[in-house]
């Protein structure tokens, strides 16, 4: 009754390319950024810090690995490794210019990893498919052995792990032992929220398109005139700038200090779970595939003893997390069966279904 | 200067000075080449077969071995649990054709590269639910696998060959030889090939495709025990044997992945690539390049051969 696109007519080009083209769509996103950002004043810190702060990270993560393997076509196993090159880059900035905001140097710090993504992402252009990926691990394991063989990367310090010094915005920390949650949050919310509406302008736009024809069939899009080197290039410098702002706010949001562990292979795979869960080529997607990927282990973990205990089973802490394990893998291989586009296409199907309701097309 | 002699020079004086240290880091990378192609062996079989990149091939060379070693310490005699390691190998090779292969059939090949991450997460917990997550010792002298080393004087220096890594070397050998033989002679080898050729086609002929398939995973589940029992003789049981099996990885693209003799090949190269490197040029960075020298080796091939040294040659239409 009230999602109906009837009596909303476009009489312009702009009004037909509208990312939301329904006064629906558009109040409903309204609402949920006025709720997400809510929800730093209602949440407890437990919510905050624990489960809102990393999902909206490995959601840019996510969004930055489905500009390339969902939109152009390019599978990628080094996004553990790029998110490293931004985290490591942000800690030098820092450091090195601690007078400068340090919001600066987390956008900063992108351009650091794109740089470098660009750079491995120059094999691409001769080689595709899984060999492409594993080209990538390349890139994975390389910079994973700089983190930890290069000590000028932490400043020489003993324990080899990155540290978050206190950093302040309008005089709040943001960053440091002294930040709160809801602070990081909300700066964490801020930054998303403008990367993903980038994005969303980039992917609908010319870029956008030459990466989906790239995607679609490179010998064609070659053909129209689509230049595949520096569209390649582009989608890697993007996407690794994504990543490696993902992992700036992974180590001095999040976790507040960090070793080169944080960013090993099962990082990148990690992220890759999400964009394929969450449906390939959708930026929705992302949310969906991090809230999936990362909030059901969590949750598992709260309800799976409780699940348990009225058959007389008191299990383990371990026996948890096995079982865990075996879930999540379960529900993997059952989304893929139910629906192998991801978690955006059951959206999709869902608000067609509201648009005809109560009839069934 | 310095730094040029240090890398083009330096290294190939020292292995003229000392052939015998050369000669054992050759046959440490050969065996390790061996092993390697092993394991890249299961991902080939799979990948021909069905299309299915397997991720979960790592997992399932310690799952096996886990089953072997677990069985054994409940009191289980060797033989009969490396047995029913097999037998627990056809299960899982049924299992995974039909809960996991059947609904996703003509999917795209991403596809089903995630839903073997699904597998590979699933048997992890399976694994250390069951046997839990500590490292385990491999049953070696249960299974009559020689143990001690033999030391023979060669070019002025002492060469050590790990008896262990003798019969490492003997039996992958056979296995790939038993494996060539089965593809090449027998009725199901050229019903395999058939079904690499193209799906359609071997079905248009009255090949059953999910008889194919369940084949195909019990002969890498085959080929994962061996690889297990192998590396756990080596390095022990445990859930760590997973990050070798990434190695496997530049030998795939290395030698194609679609080609036996490809794995071989590709595995040696890696193997003996990686232990020369390390042991001649890693102290030059400060050592500890193994982990991803082989990449790097196996990047610049592909920058040759797209294709790897022995896939098939891609041919692109519109």
């Amino acid at each position: 009754m009230l999602y109906r696109e009837a009596g909303q007519y476009k009489t312009n080009y702009a009004a037909d390319m509208a990312i939301f083209p329904l006064r629906e769509d558009r109040v409903g996103i309204a609402i949920i950024i006025l709720a997400a950002y809510s929800l730093a004043f209602l949440g407890n810190s437990f919510l905050l810090q624990a489960v809102m702060i990393p999902f909206l990270v490995f959601s840019l993560a996510a969004i930055g690995l489905n500009i390339l393997t969902g939109y152009t076509g390019l599978l990628s196993l080094g996004t553990g490794a790029f998110m490293g090159v931004g985290a490591y880059a942000c800690y030098k900035l820092m450091t090195a210019f601690p007078g400068v905001n340090v919001i600066v140097w987390i956008f900063a710090s992108g351009f650091f990893s794109a740089a470098v993504g660009a750079l491995f992402g120059l094999p691409s252009l001769r080689i595709k498919g899984f060999y492409l990926a594993v080209a990538t691990l390349a890139a994975q394991f390389f910079l994973q052995w700089c983190f930890i063989r290069i000590p000028w990367l932490v400043n020489y310090n003993v324990s080899g792990a990155l540290d978050a010094p206190l950093r302040t915005l309008f005089g709040v920390p943001v960053v440091g032992a002294t930040a709160t949650p809801q602070t990081r949050y909300l700066v964490v919310l801020t930054i998303v929220i403008l990367l993903t509406w980038i994005a969303s302008n980039l992917v609908h736009g010319r870029i956008g398109r030459a990466w989906i024809a790239i995607r679609d069939m490179d010998l064609a899009a070659e053909l129209m005139g689509i230049r595949p080197l520096q569209t390649k290039l582009l989608a890697f410098a993007v996407s690794s700038y994504y990543c490696g702002v993902a992992g700036a706010l992974l180590v001095f949001l999040w976790y507040g200090g960090a070793e080169y562990d944080v960013f090993n292979i099962n990082q990148s795979f990690f992220i890759l779970f999400m964009v394929i869960i969450g449906g390939l080529g959708s930026l929705i997607g992302s949310f969906f595939g991090a809230a999936l990927i990362f909030i059901m282990p969590i949750v598992l973990g709260i309800v799976l003893p409780a699940m348990l205990s009225p058959f007389g089973l008191s299990v383990g802490a371990d026996v948890i997390e096995h079982l865990r394990f075996m879930i999540v893998g379960a529900l993997i291989i059952f989304f893929l069966i139910v629906e192998p586009h991801g978690l955006a296409r059951l959206w999709q199907i869902g608000k067609q279904k509201l648009l005809v309701w109560p009839f069934p097309y | 200067m310095d730094i040029l002699y240090k890398i083009f020079v330096e290294p190939f004086l020292f292995m003229v000075e000392a052939p015998d240290l050369l000669i054992q880091t050759l046959w440490e990378g050969l065996v390790s080449g061996v092993l390697y192609a092993l394991i890249a062996l299961g991902f080939v079989l799979i990948f021909k077969a069905s299309g299915v990149f397997n991720f979960a091939q790592g997992i399932m060379v310690v799952f096996s071995a886990l089953i072997l070693v677990g069985l054994y310490e409940k009191g289980v005699p060797a033989f009969l649990a490396l047995l029913l390691a097999i037998g627990a190998m056809l299960v899982l090779a049924v299992a995974v054709e039909r809960v996991v292969l059947r609904p996703l059939v003509n999917q795209p090949d991403i596809i089903l590269f995630m839903a073997t991450f699904g597998l590979t997460y699933f048997l992890i917990g399976l694994g250390e639910l069951i046997f839990g997550g500590n490292p385990k010792e491999m049953i070696t002298s249960a299974l009559f696998l020689p143990q001690g080393t033999t030391e023979l004087e060669m070019f002025g220096g002492l060469v050590r060959f790990q008896h262990l890594d003798i019969a490492a070397a003997v039996i992958a050998s056979i296995m790939i030889g038993v494996l060539a033989v089965f593809f090449s002679k027998t009725r199901i080898g050229r019903a395999l090939r058939a079904v690499a050729d193209s799906h359609k086609a071997a079905l248009s002929v009255g090949i059953s495709l999910n008889q194919i398939w369940v084949i195909v995973w019990f002969a890498a589940g085959i080929v994962a025990l061996v690889a297990g029992i192998m590396w756990g003789a080596r390095s022990g049981v445990s859930f760590s044997l997973q990050i070798i099996a990434l190695k496997a990885l530049p030998v795939l693209i290395l030698g194609g992945f679609t080609s036996i003799p490809g794995a071989i090949i590709g595995g040696l190269i890696i193997g003996v690539g990686e232990k020369l490197g390390e042991f001649y040029w890693g102290p030059l960075v400060g050592g500890g390049i193994e982990t991803w020298l082989a990449y790097v080796i196996a990047l610049l091939f592909l920058l040759y051969r797209p294709q790897g040294l022995f896939g098939e040659k891609i041919i692109e239409r519109i």
